[in-house]
């Protein structure tokens, strides 16, 4: 008897599909951009934004808390007064974290998403699913206008998460409630 | 061979179901809230783009494209998955797919697993299979978890507990967690966070099904809201994927479309909050054992028929279900299958692969032919055309019937002018059954067609009677 595999393939081939046409590309690469829309469409989420010139001084509110970060974190982001929790950690000490402070790889400005890539500042990805309150640093260089534009930049073998707003779902009448087992609260910090 | 458990056994028809269902006026008023409001939020959403029509088309031949190469492209995926360290196994239908899966779970020694909420796994049973095998599968998803605690079935295909109202959630949630809640959706969300956190940080195997898979990079890709799916596609050691042959891309770039076309096209947003994709293992960063599990269960037989393969192209979005007013009326249960809606009254039989099936074949018939499905469509499946094509079908597959001895008894009684003029002298008589000039109850065959409507009294004279009279 041949195996799975082969029966599924050669029903395949025998079902003579015709080759299709060529795709047309005929939609929009890219878009506006730039760091309102960006800051716009992830406050349209209900996550916090603020627009700086520099993080550490956007740090200040984390004083007193026990915020989780990624082992390559920028040392100027380490800012006094907060109890930085470093890797290893475990899953329940970063459930028991108040927050988690990372970078990102890219963002998308029409649609309001942070992508991370595991790459630098961003750490595995339990680090950002955990801990209740994401912090999440976006520089104005790495939003990219479009959803097109984003996937160009990404590097698709890498585990990757694109985040839009907190958590939410949609299941209780068709209406979108924040809040459900991602981080309640998603704050990006948009340095331009 | 064992039967498609698509379809759930002892369904009744169509009709039957939809008689029932049309009478529970709660449900109607769910359904009607619900899908006006979504219906709304999604007009809004694709209002936004200016190039809507240009990515529908672009979804519809890329899908079309991955139909035409199918067999290329499977082995291409499984090349690039194997070649990142995951496993990618075969499954011809239901019955050898839930064996792989349950074999892989007493591999990892698991009496109880996590997942995310998936059309895949729920249209081959996995979860009773599961269970008759001694492992308890855990649904994640909110609407899956009001469907389980609710020992419920699902009726849409993105939100499965969509027939049930805030107050109904509560109840299920109160009799199922024993705790107290409100029935504000923030208060049953919270509730479900609670019932769910400790499952998610200690569950050693999830199973997830997948939205889209790369076959030039084996990149697997899920879209959710809450975060459940992030939690079983991060924190587990093992994880199995179990996806339908063809939700598959041919490359990453074709993701730029249906990342735009998913979100707005089924929860009318810009962007779900959370999509998660992964290649194969990645050292040091979420499971370390990956199973794919690639399924046909009549797939391939959809596949050889040129008019019902574009079923084949459906992003499982749901936009069809919403604006369908069969749907919004009798709800997805009277479907009988877990696609319920426009698009399951073209899957639903295709998959199934027999019409002869009674309640396979009155699926195609759960439609008013508006096109609102179609005109929603992200991949424009013609689903009008598809379902008259079904019909023909049925209808071929039924045979000899009262109704094709009627039609043949109607083509003898029209080939002849003195035939049919004797026919309609015959049916004018029918005129003493009728009240103010309609027929509510015919005797049979005719009670067939009055059981759901009138039918107007014929006229005392013909026309042709008339012309002769007065100008012959």
């Amino acid at each position: 008897m041949a195996s799975a595999r082969e029966e599924i393939l050669q029903r395949i081939r025998d079902a003579r599909v015709p080759a299709a046409e060529p795709v047309v590309r005929g939609y929009r690469d890219t878009g506006p951009g730039g760091v309102e829309l960006f800051a716009e469409r992830v406050a349209d989420y209900r996550a916090v934004v603020h627009v700086v010139t520099d993080v550490p001084e956007a740090l200040d509110r984390l004083r007193g808390k026990r915020i989780v970060v990624p082992p390559d974190v920028p040392a100027e982001w380490l800012v006094d007064g907060v109890e930085w929790l470093h890797e290893p950690l475990t899953i329940e000490e970063l459930d028991r974290s108040d927050g988690v402070l990372t970078g990102c790889a890219v963002a998308i400005a029409d649609t309001g998403t942070i992508v991370l890539d595991g790459g630098v500042a961003q750490g595995r990805r339990a680090l950002t699913l955990l801990p209740d309150h994401h912090l999440c640093v976006v520089r104005a260089d790495q939003i990219a206008a479009s959803v097109p534009e984003a996937l160009h930049r990404l590097e698709p073998t890498r585990p990757l998460t694109f985040i839009s707003g907190p958590s939410a779902t949609s299941d209780i009448e068709l209406n979108r409630v924040e809040g459900v087992h991602g981080p309640r609260t998603l704050e990006v910090l948009v340095i331009t | 061979m064992a039967r498609n458990p698509v379809t759930w056994l002892g369904s009744p028809t169509f009709p039957k179901a939809a008689h029932k269902a049309l009478a529970d006026t709660q449900l109607r008023q769910n359904l009607r809230k619900a899908t006006g409001t979504i219906r709304g939020r999604r007009a809004a959403a694709v209002a936004e783009m200016t190039d809507w029509e240009q990515l529908r088309v672009a979804g519809e031949q890329i899908k079309n494209d991955v139909l035409a190469r199918l067999d290329t492209l499977l082995v291409q995926l499984e090349e690039s998955v194997t070649a990142r360290g995951g496993v990618v196994h075969w499954a011809r239908d239901a019955e050898e797919a839930n064996r792989i899966v349950l074999d892989l779970c007493r591999e990892e020694q698991a009496t109880e697993v996590v997942k995310v909420k998936s059309m895949a796994t729920a249209e081959i049973g996995l979860n009773e299979a599961l269970e008759a095998g001694g492992v308890h599968a855990v649904e994640t998803d909110l609407a899956e978890l009001i469907v389980q605690l609710g020992d419920d079935r699902p009726s849409h295909i993105l939100v499965p507990a969509i027939h049930r109202n805030r107050s109904e959630i509560r109840e299920i949630f109160q009799r199922r967690m024993g705790v107290e809640v409100s029935d504000e959706p923030a208060d049953l969300a919270e509730a479900a966070r609670v019932h769910l956190r400790e499952k998610f940080l200690t569950t050693k195997v999830a199973i997830s099904g997948a939205n889209f898979a790369v076959a030039d990079t084996g990149s697997i890709v899920v879209l959710e809201s809450e975060g459940n799916g992030r939690m079983c596609l991060t924190l587990p050691d093992t994880l199995i994927t179990v996806m339908g042959i063809e939700k598959l891309v041919p490359s990453w770039q074709d993701l730029e479309v249906f990342l735009q076309l998913l979100p707005r096209s089924s929860t009318a947003e810009r962007m779900n909050p959370y999509t998660s994709v992964w290649t194969g293992v990645t050292p040091g960063d979420g499971p370390q054992r990956f199973h794919l599990v690639l399924i046909d269960n009549g797939r391939t037989a959809t596949l050889r028929d040129s008019v019902g393969r574009q079923a084949l192209r459906c992003i499982r979005c749901s936009a069809c279900l919403n604006v369908c007013p069969v749907y919004e009326r009798t709800g997805g249960q009277s479907y009988g299958s877990v696609y319920p809606g426009p698009i399951g009254a073209i899957l639903t039989p295709q998959l199934v692969g027999d019409m002869r099936d009674p309640q396979a074949a009155s699926l195609p018939y759960a439609s008013s032919l508006c096109g609102a499905c179609f005109e929603v469509c992200p991949v424009r499946i013609d689903i009008p055309s598809v379902l008259t094509h079904l019909r023909a079908e049925a209808v071929e597959a039924k045979g000899r019937t009262a109704e094709s001895v009627a039609m043949a008894a109607a083509a003898w009684m029209f080939k002849e002018a003195s035939r049919y003029e004797k026919a309609q002298r015959a049916g004018a008589l029918a005129r003493f059954l009728a009240r103010d000039g309609r027929i509510t109850s015919l005797p049979w065959p005719g009670s067939r067609w009055t059981s759901s409507r009138d039918a107007p009294a014929p006229p005392s004279e013909s026309f042709r009677a008339w012309w002769r009279r007065n100008r012959g």
